[in-house]
C-alpha cells in the first residue's frame, strides 16, 4: 500500500518550472530519498506533500489526504523536520517536547523521545540557541515523533551537520526504519542516499531522472563495475577519534 | 492556546530586553517627568527688567507692584547696559523695560507704554503679559480715581485637590506602555517568525493562526495590567498622584492590548523583510507616541496637529484613560472605547487575513 502517491505534479515559480512533472510513490515502511544538488526542487516537492506549498498541477496523495485541501488532518499523522530547523530560542528540548505534545492533545514522557533521539541528559536543560548545530537538529526530529506519526518527511536533516552528529542522525533514522515508520528523505549527500535509502530518486531542474533501489541505480547507470572498500576512510577516523562507536569505525560499504 | 501562551510567557520573561522596555522604563519616565514636574506650581517666573526712568517714585512703585504679585521675580538691569543684548547674553527672551518719562506722563495723563519683550513660543510669555496688563489696568484705574467693578474669583472643579502634571502624565504613559511594549515585540516577532520558518511549522500543528495572535493578546493584556499597576503605584506614592482607580479602566487594558498586537502582526505580515518592518513600525510608532497626548495636552498643539492626533488610535486610549482616571467622565469614556472597540476589530481581522501561516 502507498504511503504517498505523486503524478505529474508541477510548481512553478513566475518563469521558473521549480517541479515538472513529477511522478512517483512511497510505499509504507520504506525509507525513499529525493536526491540532487541545491536548486532541484526537493524541498518545492517535499513542502507540497506536507502541505505547505499549493501545487499548480497534478495529483498527490498522502495517506490517503489531499495536503492542502485536508493539511489540519493529515498533519496529526505526519511529523516534519523542514530545511534548516530553528525553533524559539529560550525553550529547552524537554520544553519543547512538552509544548508540541499539548498542541498534538497528547500525553509523553519528553525524556523518553528525547532519548529516542539519542539528545543528551545535559542538553535536554539547555536553551535552542545555545546547542550545537547536530543537537538542534535533534530537537527539530524529537518534536516530530511526538504525535507518533506513520510518516515522516526529513528535508535535508544532515546539512551543516559534522560527521559524527551526521552519522548519529543516521542511526536514529535506521532506527524510525526499524520501527516500521515510513520516511521521505531529501538530500544532496550520495552517501546519506545510499546508507539510509530502500529507493532514490534522483531529481534535478524539477525533474526526476532515474529512480530505483541504490543497487538498481548503479548496475543501470554504472559501468557494471564496483568498488568495494574494506576498512577505514577518513571520515571512519574522525568519528573514531572524536567520539564515534567502533562499529561505525569498521563499516563496510558495497 | 493556553500552552502557546505559556510558551511565549518564558520566551518573553527570559529576554531581559523586552522585559526592561515592558515594565521598567516606563517606571523611570514616571520618575524623572514626576520629579521635574513635582513642584506643584512652577514658582516666580524671572523676569529682567530696565527702569529707564530710574529713581522716579510712580515707576518705583509700578516695579513694586509687579514684584508683590508673587509671579514675577524682577531682576533689575542698568541702563547702561543695552537691553536685548543683556537678554541675549542670559538666554532670556522675557523682559520689560519702563521708559523715559513713565513717572511724569503717568502723572501729567500722557499716554505712554510699557514695552514686554517676549517669545510667542514660551509659554510663560502669555502669563508675564497677563499680569503686567493687570497691574497697568491698576495703575489706569487709580490715575482715573476709579475702583473695578467687575471681580474675578477661581475655583476647582475636582472635588479632591487641584490637579498635577503627574495626574495626566500616568494615563499618559500607561498609554505609552500599552503601545510600545506589543508594537516593537510584534513587528519583529512576525517577520523574525516569517524570516525563520516557525510559522510553517507551527502550521504542521493544530494550532491555528488565530489562536497564535490570541494568545498574544492575552500575553500584553498581562503585561498591561502589571504595568498598569506599577506606574500607577509609583505615581500615586512617589509623587502624591491623584487618580482614580476603578473597573472602567479594565476595557482599555484589552482592548489596547488587542489592537496594537493586531497592527504589529499586520505591519510584519505585509513587510517584506525585518529590517522594512522595523522601518514601517517605526515610522507608526513614533508620531503616535508624541501627538498624541502622551507627554502634553493635545490642546497645546496647533490646530491641525489637533486634527492629526484625532486619527491616531492611541490618542483616544489616552483620552479615554484620562476621562476614567483624572475626570471621571464616563460618557466620554464610552466614546472612547467605541472608537478602539471598532478599529481593533477591524484591525484584528486585517492580521488574520494578511497573516501568512504557510505559503501558497
Amino acid at each position: 500500500m502507498s504511503a504517498v502517491e505523486v503524478t505529474s505534479l508541477k510548481k512553478n515559480y513566475g518563469s521558473l518550472q521549480a517541479v515538472d512533472d513529477v511522478s512517483f510513490s512511497i510505499r509504507e515502511g520504506e525509507v525513499f530519498a529525493l536526491l540532487g544538488p541545491n536548486g532541484a526542487g526537493k524541498t518545492t516537492t517535499i513542502e507540497i506533500l506536507e502541505g505547505l506549498r499549493e501545487k499548480d498541477a497534478g495529483e498527490v496523495t498522502v495517506l490517503g489526504y489531499d495536503p492542502w485541501s485536508k493539511g489540519y488532518d493529515l498533519h496529526r499523522q505526519i511529523g516534519v523536520i523542514p530545511q534548516g530547523f530553528k525553533f524559539f530560542d529560550k525553550a529547552t528540548p524537554r520544553e519543547a517536547v512538552s509544548y508540541y505534545a499539548s498542541l498534538f492533545g497528547v500525553k509523553v514522557e519528553s525524556d523518553e523521545i528525547l532519548k529516542q533521539v539519542i539528545l543528551e541528559d545535559s542538553s535536554s536543560k539547555t536553551v535552542f540557541e545555545n546547542l550545537s548545530g547536530g543537537q538542534k537538529q535533534k530537537v527539530g526530529l524529537a518534536l516530530a515523533l511526538v504525535n507518533n506519526p506513520r510518516l515522516l518527511f526529513l528535508d535535508e536533516p544532515t546539512t551543516g551537520l559534522d560527521a559524527q552528529a551526521r552519522r548519529a542522525m543516521w542511526e536514529v533514522i535506521r532506527k524510525l526504519k526499524s520501527e516500521g515508520r515510513t520516511v521521505l528523505l531529501t538530500t544532496h549527500y550520495l552517501e546519506e542516499a545510499e546508507q539510509l535509502s530502500d529507493r532514490v530518486a534522483i531529481m534535478t531542474k524539477g525533474k526526476i531522472i532515474a529512480s530505483g533501489t541504490p543497487e538498481e541505480l548503479i548496475t543501470k547507470y554504472g559501468s557494471g563495475k564496483r568498488m568495494v572498500m574494506v576498512g577505514d576512510s577518513l571520515e571512519d577516523i574522525f568519528v573514531k577519534l572524536v567520539g564515534g562507536t567502533m562499529e561505525e569505525a569498521g563499516e563496510i560499504r558495497q | 492556546m493556553l500552552s502557546d501562551l505559556g510558551v511565549f510567557r518564558r520566551e518573553y520573561l527570559r529576554n531581559r530586553t523586552g522585559m526592561f522596555f515592558a515594565l521598567i522604563f516606563p517606571i523611570i519616565l514616571i520618575l524623572i517627568f514626576g520629579a521635574i514636574f513635582s513642584g506643584g506650581s512652577n514658582g516666580p517666573v524671572t523676569v529682567y527688567v530696565q527702569n529707564q526712568d530710574g529713581g522716579s517714585q510712580i515707576s518705583s512703585v509700578f516695579m513694586n507692584a509687579l514684584n508683590s504679585t508673587g509671579v514675577l521675580r524682577l531682576t533689575l538691569v542698568t541702563n547702561d547696559q543695552n537691553f536685548t543684548s543683556y537678554l541675549l547674553a542670559h538666554s532670556s527672551t522675557i523682559g520689560i523695560v519702563i521708559p523715559k518719562g513713565f513717572s511724569q506722563n503717568f502723572t501729567a495723563g500722557k499716554p505712554i507704554n510699557v514695552t514686554i519683550f517676549s517669545n510667542p513660543t514660551d509659554s510663560t510669555a502669555q502669563e508675564v503679559m497677563g499680569v503686567t496688563s493687570g497691574v497697568i489696568n491698576a495703575f489706569n484705574l487709580k490715575r482715573a480715581g476709579a475702583s473695578a467693578v467687575i471681580g474675578l474669583e477661581t475655583q476647582t472643579i475636582s472635588a479632591s485637590n487641584n490637579y498635577k502634571y503627574i495626574d495626566f502624565l500616568i494615563p499618559g504613559l500607561v498609554g505609552f506602555s500599552i503601545l510600545t511594549s506589543p508594537m516593537f515585540s510584534m513587528v519583529n516577532i512576525s517577520s523574525e517568525y516569517k524570516k525563520n520558518k516557525l510559522f510553517k511549522q507551527l502550521s504542521l500543528t493544530p494550532l491555528t493562526k488565530g489562536e497564535w495572535l490570541t494568545s498574544k493578546v492575552i500575553w500584553y493584556v498581562i503585561l498591561s495590567v502589571i504595568s498598569f499597576v506599577l506606574m500607577a503605584t509609583t505615581g500615586i506614592i512617589g509623587f502624591g498622584a491623584h487618580v482614580s482607580v476603578t473597573a472602567w479602566i479594565i476595557p482599555f487594558l484589552i482592548i489596547g492590548p488587542l489592537f496594537f498586537v493586531s497592527l504589529g502582526m499586520l505591519v510584519g505580515s505585509v513587510t517584506k523583510s525585518v529590517e522594512s518592518a522595523g522601518v514601517v513600525g517605526n515610522i507608526i510608532t513614533f508620531p503616535m507616541m508624541f501627538l498624541s497626548g502622551t507627554f502634553f495636552p493635545v490642546s497645546l498643539m496647533p490646530s491641525y496637529l489637533q486634527a492629526f492626533a484625532h486619527v491616531l488610535p492611541l490618542y483616544y486610549l489616552i483620552d479615554g484613560l484620562n476621562a476614567v482616571m483624572v475626570y471621571s467622565n464616563y460618557s466620554a469614556a464610552v466614546l472612547d472605547l467605541a472608537v478602539l472597540a471598532i478599529i481593533s476589530a477591524v484591525t484584528f481581522a486585517l492580521a488574520i487575513r494578511f497573516f501568512k501561516w504557510r505559503e501558497d
